[in-house]
């Protein structure tokens, strides 16, 4: 069956290209970087979990060598060739193929249907744009190399991320935090337990990067104790809101690597967390709106 | 309480920007020591989850097409599309993408767009056309607060869009997690409820759009 099999070996070719063409420019870091990067999608599965935790320590020593440059400028030419029909093959493909593949269970794993969607696409956007453009054969993985240059080590910070909210959860931190949040609530207040709920979500969000993390532990610690059952709150309501005041939580936060550090470093901002910045003055207003929800659902 | 060293170590790490990597490994390694884990478990542990979350990275596999086409112009492309559009500002052209990633991701599809497959190469390009434009000759040009509000725009469509779909991980989630608790709710009652925050998402982050039209104007005078 196709799925993640597929995703991951194109990604790992490219990542192995790049450590191919890293090294015949003499970019030493950059190549090591990738060519981790690429064992990582090739031979994750069959190296084990201490195998892995050493490739990431790897990466992160590479990392943070100080000798990983950031990718060349390179000047585009005039524009020529169908550019704006090319750029939409990619999101034509993930569009259709995803409702296509969620029809053929047994050739395409449903689960995946999206990314593998996404990645038939990038591959024949790549083929495409080489033969409208009259591009050179390795035009398209030059470029892309130089791009990923320019994300650097940030582009795996949101799985280092993930990897680190599993070391929380093994330890308990989710507990705690909880159990701290459940006990600053003054009895009694339907107010004061959906302000608690709401910016805990938030709060823990933050902390974590990742909303789904926060949701069992704020659910477990005031959501279903307090806003369920004592003050008899619809379950669908409280959890849906209280998952939608932590996604607010996530516009805030460089934890949330992807969604805040990686784009800042695509769109080549010099400052890190200039897209939480701007993110910042609609996330806080619509935290508030959450919990005033939630309040008005509750009461 | 001694697990939350782990937690500290993040906020001071990225206070006194120190390289994230460092600061996260560091992180994972002291929250591990405080709960008194073995540290070849907790190393195993990180591997393990690093390896499970590969298809976050695997995204960088449309960075050859979209360099293949910024190479033959794209970008410039794209922000001769603003020239030919003479009523278009950067907030009605951000608001009308906000309305479609949230209209899109509301249907399910997250992939359509994204940092890397539609505002590095065409939203942010745009954006910054329609606001040099709106600044007019001699105006401040810096475009990085505009491309950062494109990419903070794409965000926001997703986040108060996506929980209106009902197969999305985050409703799987919060489903499973009630029913944990013995209290059973069907995907669709959850997918109501985050439907007043996308409406308020719309209107929150479209108003700071029309401010930043209103400015520009005022700037321009």
């Amino acid at each position: 069956m196709i799925g993640l099999n597929l995703v991951y070996a194109v990604a790992g070719l490219f990542f192995a290209a790049c450590a191919l063409l890293g090294a015949a420019d003499r970019r030493w870091a950059n190549s090591l970087f990738h060519a981790l990067l690429a064992l990582s999608f090739f031979a994750g599965d069959a190296i084990g979990d201490l195998g892995n935790g050493v490739l990431v320590l790897a990466l992160v020593a590479t990392a943070t060598s100080g000798r990983m440059r950031r990718g060349e400028p390179e000047t585009p030419s005039e524009p020529h060739g169908p550019l704006l029909a090319l750029a939409l093959v990619i999101p034509a493909a993930a569009l259709g193929g995803t409702l296509l593949f969620k029809r053929l269970p047994r050739l395409v794993d449903s689960q995946q249907a999206t990314l593998v969607a996404l990645t038939l696409g990038a591959l024949v956007a790549l083929v495409l744009g080489h033969w409208r453009l009259r591009a050179p054969p390795l035009a398209g993985v030059r470029t892309g190399r130089r791009l990923l240059d320019e994300i650097g080590w940030a582009a795996i910070m949101p799985q280092l991320l993930a990897s680190l909210g599993a070391v929380f959860a093994l330890a308990g931190v989710g507990d705690v935090v909880g159990g701290l949040v459940g006990g600053a609530i003054p009895a009694g207040s339907v107010l004061g337990a959906a302000i608690a709920y709401g910016l805990g979500m938030a709060l823990f969000t933050i902390v974590m990067g990742n909303a789904f993390a926060a949701f069992p532990v704020m659910a477990a610690a005031v959501g279903m104790p307090l806003l369920v059952r004592q003050y008899g709150g619809d379950p669908a309501a409280v959890a849906a809101i209280g998952m939608l005041a932590g996604f607010c939580g996530t516009l805030l936060t460089p934890m949330a690597a992807n969604f805040n550090i990686v784009p800042a470093a695509l769109l080549e901002l010099r400052d890190r967390y200039g897209v939480i910045r701007a993110q910042a003055a609609t996330a806080l207003p619509l935290l508030l709106f959450n919990v005033l929800l939630l309040w008005w659902v509750i009461r | 309480m001694l697990v939350l060293a782990g937690v500290a170590v993040i906020a001071l790490g990225f206070l006194l920007r120190f390289n994230p990597l460092l600061v996260i490994v560091v992180a994972a390694a002291v929250t591990g020591l405080a709960a008194g884990l073995d540290p070849l478990a907790v190393l195993a542990r990180f591997g393990h989850a690093f390896n499970q979350s590969r298809y976050v990275t695997a995204i960088y596999m449309v960075l050859p097409v979209i360099g293949l086409l910024e190479r033959a112009g794209l970008q410039e492309r794209a922000r001769g599309l603003v020239g030919g559009l003479r009523g278009l500002t950067v907030g009605r052209l951000l608001a009308g993408y906000l309305l479609f990633r949230q209209l899109s991701a509301a249907l399910g599809l997250n992939a359509v767009a994204g940092p890397a497959q539609t505002v590095r190469p065409l939203v942010a390009p745009m954006a910054e056309a329609a606001a040099a434009r709106q600044r007019g000759v001699g105006g401040e040009q810096d475009g990085e607060p505009i491309r950062a509000l494109a990419a903070a725009t794409d965000n926001i469509g997703l986040f108060f869009g996506e929980d209106i779909f009902i197969a999305i991980g985050s409703i799987l989630l919060m489903r499973g997690v009630l029913e944990g608790y013995g209290v059973r709710v069907e995907p669709f009652q959850l997918s109501v409820w985050a439907i007043p925050s996308a409406v308020a998402a719309f209107l929150v982050h479209g108003a700071r759009l029309w401010w930043l039209d209103r400015r520009l104007k005022r700037r321009a005078r």
